[in-house]
């Protein structure tokens, strides 16, 4: 199914991440999509290990995923994707 | 950043790179500001070819890496060293970079938290992790000392061989090469571990240094400052410890001066419970004959309420062995042009300094 993904503006520092729509099950397909496009991106938002940087905040559906295994969970149709700062840092 | 014609330095802080320059006897003033906001974790500059690298660590992007291109205006961002999936572990930060030899145009090293050991031989565009020492059943005994996991935070290549290296790890001892990091050798014996049974306090796999420096021009000559003291190396021998240190052995940072291995600087702090000046004063201890006698250098450094930490990279000497700089925890910044007979406190209050680097000279 076709998935919208957004990213954090804090990201357009570093390099570009814009919207997508990508077919995808699960919201790792949706990144590994995105990636094919900005290959610069994967070390932005997840570890060597596959896990999403910690100090990012997945959002599915508009809920905040916090489960270890968000990113591999299967979609509901309609869910859409947000990739968020977590409000930590300084 | 520019490459100008008087002397500067480079000081990676928790909000930046900054550049300073000298602008008369004593006085260096900031001269540029890169990565503005972002935390900068290490620095070189390559004498070889006069590239500026930068390692940061992104509060919520992670570990990057930056090179500016000699003549360049603008800094590239480049690959930052990545373990495999495979291989368990991420890299939470660039410690340690240095360049590789004269002979070995486009090598250079970097050490991470957790404590891998990375090589480039294109200039950092691309980069391998060094997996005889990571795959070293001796690595299952390091443990972390200054962060949550064992990490690499000096990387010394002899500048005679460079296929002969050094790398010291906390804590996980110190460990050379002398082909190239093909095959790797335990060499903390003689460390001493405080924080260990008395039983294990001499064993090399669970020593802390802090820092490891390599004397240029005596290359066989190393001086370390390491968790609970100071300790130096002459050629194969075992370290042996110096226990002269008048205020404190226990500190972060060290330097060698570039030609007389004898003479060595040290910046102490109170024991590994507290980490502050003692007596909330900072001071420079010198050696100039081998750690046989320390003078206390106090001119020009605050000596009362100081409570700066000089981490472990944030005292830098330059080639000419006067010129000596360091910041601080708490944002102080001072250099000597004497040798640190007389310290001059700088005119710029900083963010937390991480590293400072002297700018090699234009070959």
């Amino acid at each position: 199914m076709l998935v919208r993904v957004r990213f954090t503006p804090q990201l357009r520092r570093f390099l570009e991440a814009p919207p997508a729509e990508v077919e995808a099950s699960s919201a790792r397909e949706a990144l590994e999509a995105v990636f094919a496009d900005h290959p610069r991106l994967r070390a932005y938002l997840l570890d060597e290990q596959g896990a999403l940087n910690k100090h990012f905040a997945l959002f599915i559906g508009g809920e905040l995923a916090r489960d270890a295994d968000a990113l591999d969970r299967p979609l509901a149709t309609g869910q859409h994707l947000d990739l968020m700062q977590a409000l930590s840092g300084g | 950043m520019a490459n100008p014609d008087p002397p500067a330095f480079f000081v990676g802080t928790r909000k930046g790179l900054f550049q300073l320059a000298r602008q008369a006897a004593g006085e260096w003033l900031p001269i540029g500001h890169d990565f503005v906001g972002d935390p900068v974790t290490q620095l070189l500059h390559d004498a070889r070819d006069g590239s500026l690298y930068a390692a940061l660590n992104l509060g919520h992007f992670g570990p990057k890496l930056h090179r500016l291109a000699p003549g360049a205006a603008d800094w590239e961002e480049i690959a930052c060293p990545a373990f495999q999936e495979t291989d368990g572990a991420s890299v939470k930060e660039i410690w340690a970079l240095e360049a590789g030899g004269a002979d070995q145009p486009g090598r250079l090293w970097a050490g991470t938290i957790p404590g891998g050991l990375f090589r480039s031989d294109d200039a950092g565009a691309s980069w391998q992790l060094v997996r005889s020492l990571w795959e070293d059943p001796g690595r299952a005994k390091w443990f972390g000392g200054g962060a949550d996991e064992p990490a690499i935070h000096s990387i010394c290549v002899h500048p005679e061989d460079s296929r002969e290296l050094l790398v010291g790890v906390s804590c996980g001892g110190a460990w050379q090469s002398r082909d190239d990091g093909a095959t790797w050798q335990q060499v903390a014996q003689g460390m001493r571990a405080a924080y260990l049974p008395e039983e294990q306090s001499l064993e090399p796999d669970s020593q802390d240094p802090h820092m490891i420096v390599r004397c240029p021009a005596q290359p066989s000559e190393l001086w370390c400052q390491h968790h609970n003291g100071i300790f130096k190396r002459s050629g194969d021998a075992d370290w042996t410890e110096v226990t002269t240190a008048p205020v404190s052995a226990f500190g972060f940072a060290c330097v060698v001066h570039p030609t007389d291995p004898q003479r060595a600087w040290f910046v102490p702090g109170t024991s590994d419970q507290c980490r502050l000046p003692v007596d909330a004063a900072v001071v420079v201890q010198h050696t100039r004959d081998g750690g046989a006698s320390f003078e206390v250098q106090r001119e020009g450094l605050p000596q009362s309420h100081a409570h700066d930490i000089v981490l472990r990279h944030a005292l830098a000497i330059d080639g000419g062995g006067e010129r000596l700089a360091f910041g601080s925890t708490c944002g102080g910044l001072w250099v000597t042009e004497d040798g640190g007979q007389a310290w001059q406190i700088q005119a710029v209050r900083l963010p937390p300094v991480y590293v400072v680097k002297w700018q090699q000279p234009a070959s």
